[in-house]
């Protein structure tokens, strides 16, 4: 029999002027600081101060301890480190055997890796019996430059499906120093998008007294036209974008939601509830079942009805290429957000 | 007669070969009451839970939970029904829960679950998940210096899961000598003979290759269960412990072992009885 195999059709794909040409963005670097203050490795070294108090912690990675900033505490505390290999499946099984034994293991890999080719074992072995592993993992949405292979555009909404299981999204330095004792000392399952490298100190800028708290949306900015409720880095390219608009009398509230579950939705509904402004949805992630929906539905259930709009990356495999160019090209640039919401008022 | 659960466990001197028919017989009851069941694979599990319970497990029957027990991790979900039958048998499940094998808000559902049921240490049965937890269990163990043991009770058909080759190597990896693997070889899974799907090459070489301890006995046979149960624990040698088991199907009842066998072997209602009559008439003295 004659079977022809698939052929596929390469498109050209954009000549850019070599002046304005971007090199993709290495893996290790960092999100571009954008005229922020920036905190090396903030995670591995809270975890560092956190294990210190605290000797049930104990850390795994499975080949990536030097990309999820947890080799600071490997280098720390070499005997309370795990270095699993390449195997994201025992990984996860493993953190969990360790949880039954009493122990608080934070394991850390890409989120695509985690959400992906891990899911299984996260929800049976890990969330299923409520362990406490915290599991926090980097790259999370569009925050590479690599193509979907890196790229976790779907991690939140993969893992909202879980019942029981906390979903945190942190912006900045300052978030991550804040959620790790807070996440160490949760008694329960925790998923973590992780920034790291060199990251910014974004929300201490907007509001000095800051401080995250697990399960908490806080109000980082008022504002008289517009809510923005963001998550994750949306929230800084929501409060610079808050500045421009600001000059053309445009006033963008801004309220950080850095827990996706339990979403803090008495809060949500407090600020939406107060009328007259429209209501903007801004994340770091798919418009499918990412915060964008979950705030839809908190506001509709409550009959809570603003205008109402979403800034999410598109429902697409995104391309490759360096990362200010996908984020402009997919809306979730600081100048992106400034248009879209001139577009909407 | 239903023997309460403190006499069950506390019988001293009863041999293994009454344990394992008495965990047969439990078994057979529970496919009774719930007209269904994995019998075929309880019946030939039996004598390796009876050497593991009454003879290699460290462990409390009135405290299940006690910190320093032999952890039994059941990696086959699907096996609850002979767990329940040796739990009951040691005492840690009392033997009157039977009558609600599967039932609604029973403590024994027909796949296990370590939120249900005491002496269940992991909830299985997404194959493939047992050994990993076990890997991590075993490292929680050394890390808190204890002399127990953690045994992972696995199928053949299991060996194709890639998280198992993930975590046997992690195994060696970690050099945990307090890890022992216990892969019940039927060869039998759900569309058909193991060693036709995934199994070509003989499972003791490849576990060897890893850097296990490999055994391979005949799993209906006590004696040398036993015997391999000691080596495993008493080895010579830093890193896990794999021993192989050759299980018959539906061993102790010849005319289901003469059935054709399958994963689910079909029990016709009125044989249930019928295979607790032949089963009585093979009781060990």
């Amino acid at each position: 029999m004659t079977v022809d195999s698939i052929t596929r059709k390469y498109e050209p794909r954009r000549v850019i002027p070599k002046a304005e040409r971007q090199a993709t963005s290495a893996m290790i670097a960092s999100l571009d600081a954008e005229g922020y203050d920036t905190v090396p490795a903030p995670f591995g070294h809270a975890l560092v101060e956190e294990a210190r108090r605290n000797d049930r912690i104990v850390g795994l990675s499975a080949d990536l301890s030097k990309y999820t900033d947890l080799h600071i505490f490997a280098n720390e505390m070499p005997d309370r480190f795990y270095q699993m290999g390449m195997a994201e499946q025992v990984l996860f099984s493993a953190a969990a055997g360790l949880a039954r034994e009493g122990f608080v293991p934070f394991a850390t890999t890409y989120a695509v890796f985690a959400s992906r080719r891990a899911y299984d074992f996260i929800a049976m072995a890990i969330v299923e019996e409520m362990l406490p592993v915290k599991m926090v993992c980097a790259l999370p949405g569009l925050s590479t430059g690599y193509g979907p292979s890196h790229q976790a555009t779907e991690d939140l909404a993969i893992f909202r499906g879980l019942p029981h299981l906390t979903i945190v999204d942190p912006c900045d330095a300052c978030d991550v120093q804040g959620m790790v004792p807070q996440i160490a000392a949760d008694p329960g399952p925790v998923y973590a998008r992780l920034p790291r490298g060199k990251v910014p100190s974004v929300l201490t800028r907007h509001k000095p007294d800051y401080k995250f708290e697990l399960g908490k949306a806080q109000m980082i900015r008022e504002g008289t036209d517009v809510l923005v409720v963001s998550t994750g880095f949306m929230t800084m390219r929501a409060l610079d974008a808050a500045e421009i608009l600001a000059k053309d009398g445009i006033e963008v509230a801004v309220l950080h939601t850095p827990t996706i579950k339990p979403l803090d939705t008495d809060t949500i509904l407090a600020e939406a509830g107060k009328g007259g402004r429209l209501v903007v949805t801004a994340e770091n992630h798919t418009i499918m079942g990412g915060l964008g929906e979950a705030v839809a539905r908190t506001l509709m259930c409550a009959g809570v009805t603003p205008a109402f709009r979403n800034i999410a990356l598109p429902d697409k495999f995104l391309e490759a290429g360096a990362l200010p160019t996908l984020h402009d090209m997919y809306g979730i640039s600081r100048d992106r957000v400034v248009e879209q919401i001139r577009g909407w008022l | 007669m239903a023997t309460s659960p403190q006499q069950a466990g506390a019988i001293p001197n009863m041999s293994l070969e009454l344990r394992a028919w008495n965990i047969r017989r439990k078994a057979l009851r529970m496919g009774e009451v719930q007209g269904q069941g994995y019998i075929g694979q309880a019946l030939g599990i039996a004598d390796v839970l009876a050497a593991s319970y009454f003879h290699a497990l460290n462990h409390r029957p009135d405290d299940p939970e006690w910190e320093d027990r032999d952890r039994f991790c059941l990696s086959i979900g699907h096996y609850a029904i002979a767990l329940y039958a040796v739990l009951m048998e040691a005492g840690i499940l009392p033997e009157e829960e039977l009558e609600t094998y599967g039932m609604d808000d029973s403590r024994m559902p027909m796949s296990g679950m370590a939120s249900y049921t005491p002496g269940m240490e992991i909830t299985g049965g997404s194959l493939g998940h047992g050994l990993g937890i076990a890997v991590g269990m075993a490292m929680g163990l050394k890390r808190k210096q204890s002399d127990a043991f953690v045994y992972n009770l696995m199928s053949d058909g299991e060996c194709g899961e890639g998280s198992t080759w993930e975590a046997a190597a992690s195994a060696v990896q970690w050099k945990l000598d307090n890890l022992i693997c216990l892969v019940d070889f039927n060869d039998q899974q759900a569309d058909g003979k193991t060693t036709a799907a995934l199994a070509r090459v003989p499972e003791e070489g490849k576990w060897a290759a890893f850097g296990w301890h490999a055994q391979r006995v005949d799993g209906n046979d006590l004696e040398a269960v036993v015997a391999a149960l000691d080596t495993a624990r008493n080895a010579d040698h830093e890193g896990p412990r794999v021993i192989i088991f050759d299980t018959t199907m539906c061993k102790g009842v010849d005319f289901l072992e003469d059935r054709e066998i399958t994963h689910f072997v079909r029990v016709e209602p009125d044989e249930w009885q019928k295979a607790l009559d032949v089963l009585e008439e093979g009781k060990p003295q």
